[in-house]
């Protein structure tokens, strides 16, 4: 098992250095991004919008039932609320569920081409198929998801903020006080560092697990699910990580 | 004129071609015909480069094509054309933009000489003006096919390789893509090779034949030489149908 892990692994590099090279053709290369801007990025806004208001809805339901008590001022429920959606539910729970989506997408319709003998027509024709196919996706997660991960901020805090008021278990006015209460603007550093670290593991492991596919129609589906499950664990990972070298 | 020497691909432990040497010569289509697992795809694909072989050269007019470093194997994939066995056309393209993709990777035509060349080819393989705009998988299976030749000529190639032309098509759409393969093999003077098990295909417009048997050449040959040859291989391949045992007892 060890020894598929560290092959995998050497592959995966591999696999990056002949992606990561200039393309063949700048004129292509953009339309493509934009194609998969379109298609890995816009199309997930709405996603993004439900999930996070939502998230945070919940997130001030759960912190004024923990935080119920007359000697706590709803400005810290406002404070607790911002936090926790700042730096971790936009930018690791959203992504996971990009990772889901986005990652899906992307391994299995890497791997269509694949069975498909697309790739293999690329190669006839002298272009290298990992950069053609693979670079706009990796640049376009790279440049969306942070924009993403802003919107999904801002929803969140208007999801955490429309709960409350309507659920009448805070004082708005003293509820939105602790969303700009010492606010550490870092955070949003933090946020969008882990955000970008995310955007190319969900984009390179996806393509990796897409580009390898070797059979049929049953094989692309297999290699979707791996790819979201190593997807996970690899940003659970990153998540630990970065958050032990950037907020220590 | 394409010159296949001493071609030998191992995977573990199958030994799949066991030295293969032939000539594929220009303005011919030359046809390798074998039972499944005989080693006739993984051949090709040594060809064309998408299999590195262990052993052996193949010499595109002279040009070793194997020994070659890759940035000039690019440029001479530029003459290339093949068409795959499931067309392979980018589903997520139009058909004209399938045709269109070699131009605007590899050539240095204006926008109207590219789209008069799109124009040719799509007319040339008999695509109606109406199916320009369809999306690639929305077309037949024949239909794809022909597409597939398009694109393949679009760079105006002098090597097209096409791996099982017919497979999945009715037999009368088999027919009209050989005879599509041969023209554009005489028009062009293209060096053709197709890899098949469609006894038609021999027939019809087998040039040139090569027989492989598990890994090795067994036989060489015309097509119509096929149906006199006495060597067991070629019995033990052509002559199991009832049909073709018919055809050689007519003639005989």
């Amino acid at each position: 098992m060890l020894h598929g892990f560290f092959l995998g692994l050497g592959s995966y590099f591999l696999f990056l250095g002949s992606v990561l090279r200039r393309p063949e053709s700048w004129r292509e290369f953009g339309k493509s991004l934009m194609r998969e801007i379109e298609l890995l990025g816009l199309s997930s806004i709405p996603l993004v919008i439900f999930i996070s208001l939502f998230m945070g809805a919940v997130l001030t339901i759960q912190t004024a039932i923990n935080l119920d008590d007359p000697f706590i001022p709803d400005l810290f429920i406002g404070v607790a609320v911002r936090e926790g959606i700042v730096l971790e539910f936009s930018p690791t729970i959203v992504s996971l569920i990009l990772a889901g989506k986005v990652g899906s997408n992307i391994s299995s319709s890497l791997g269509a081409m694949r069975v498909t003998e697309q790739m293999d027509a690329l190669q006839v024709m002298g272009v290298n198929p990992a950069s053609y196919l693979v670079l706009p996706k990796i640049a376009a997660c790279l440049m969306f998801f942070p924009v993403l991960i802003i919107f999904s901020i801002g929803m969140g805090l208007l999801g955490g903020y429309l709960a409350g008021d309507w659920l009448q278990m805070v004082n708005p006015d003293h509820f939105l006080m602790g969303y700009f209460d010492e606010f550490n603007p870092f955070f949003i550093v933090y946020a969008l560092t882990k955000t970008v670290f995310f955007a190319f593991i969900i984009s390179s492991i996806s393509a990796w697990y897409g580009f390898h596919v070797k059979g049929g129609a049953v094989e692309v589906g297999k290699a979707s699910t791996k790819a979201v499950v190593a997807m996970s664990f690899t940003i659970i990972l990153f998540n630990y990580i970065l958050t032990n070298v950037m907020l220590q | 004129m394409i010159e296949v020497r001493g071609i030998k691909k191992s995977f573990g432990d199958q030994e799949v071609l066991k030295g293969i040497d032939m000539q594929l010569q220009r303005g011919q289509c030359n046809l390798i015909i074998g039972s499944s697992g005989s080693g006739k795809t993984v051949l090709l694909k040594s060809i064309v480069g998408l299999v590195k072989p262990d052993a052996g050269q193949v010499l595109l007019d002279g040009r070793d094509w194997t020994g070659m470093p890759e940035r000039e194997r690019k440029v001479l994939r530029q003459e290339m054309g093949m068409v795959f066995q499931a067309s392979a056309l980018f589903t997520s393209l139009t058909v004209e933009e399938n045709v269109r993709f070699p131009l605007d990777f590899f050539s240095t035509m204006s926008l109207t000489e590219k789209n008069a060349r799109i124009a040719f080819c799509l007319d040339r393989v008999r695509i109606p003006q109406s199916a320009m705009r369809k999306n690639a998988a929305e077309l037949s299976g024949g239909m794809q096919k022909r597409v597939a030749i398009a694109r393949a000529i679009a760079l105006n190639p002098k090597y097209l390789f096409c791996d099982e032309p017919n497979s999945g098509l009715d037999p009368e759409t088999s027919v009209v893509i050989d005879q599509l393969i041969q023209e554009l093999t005489r028009e062009f003077a293209m060096t053709t090779v197709v890899n098949t098990h469609d006894m038609n295909s021999v027939l019809e417009i087998g040039d040139h034949v090569v027989l492989l048997r598990h890994g090795y050449k067994a036989w060489e040959g015309s097509g119509p030489e096929i149906l006199k040859a006495t060597d067991q291989e070629v019995v033990d391949y052509v002559f199991v149908s009832a049909l073709f045992k018919k055809v050689r007892e007519a003639l005989s």
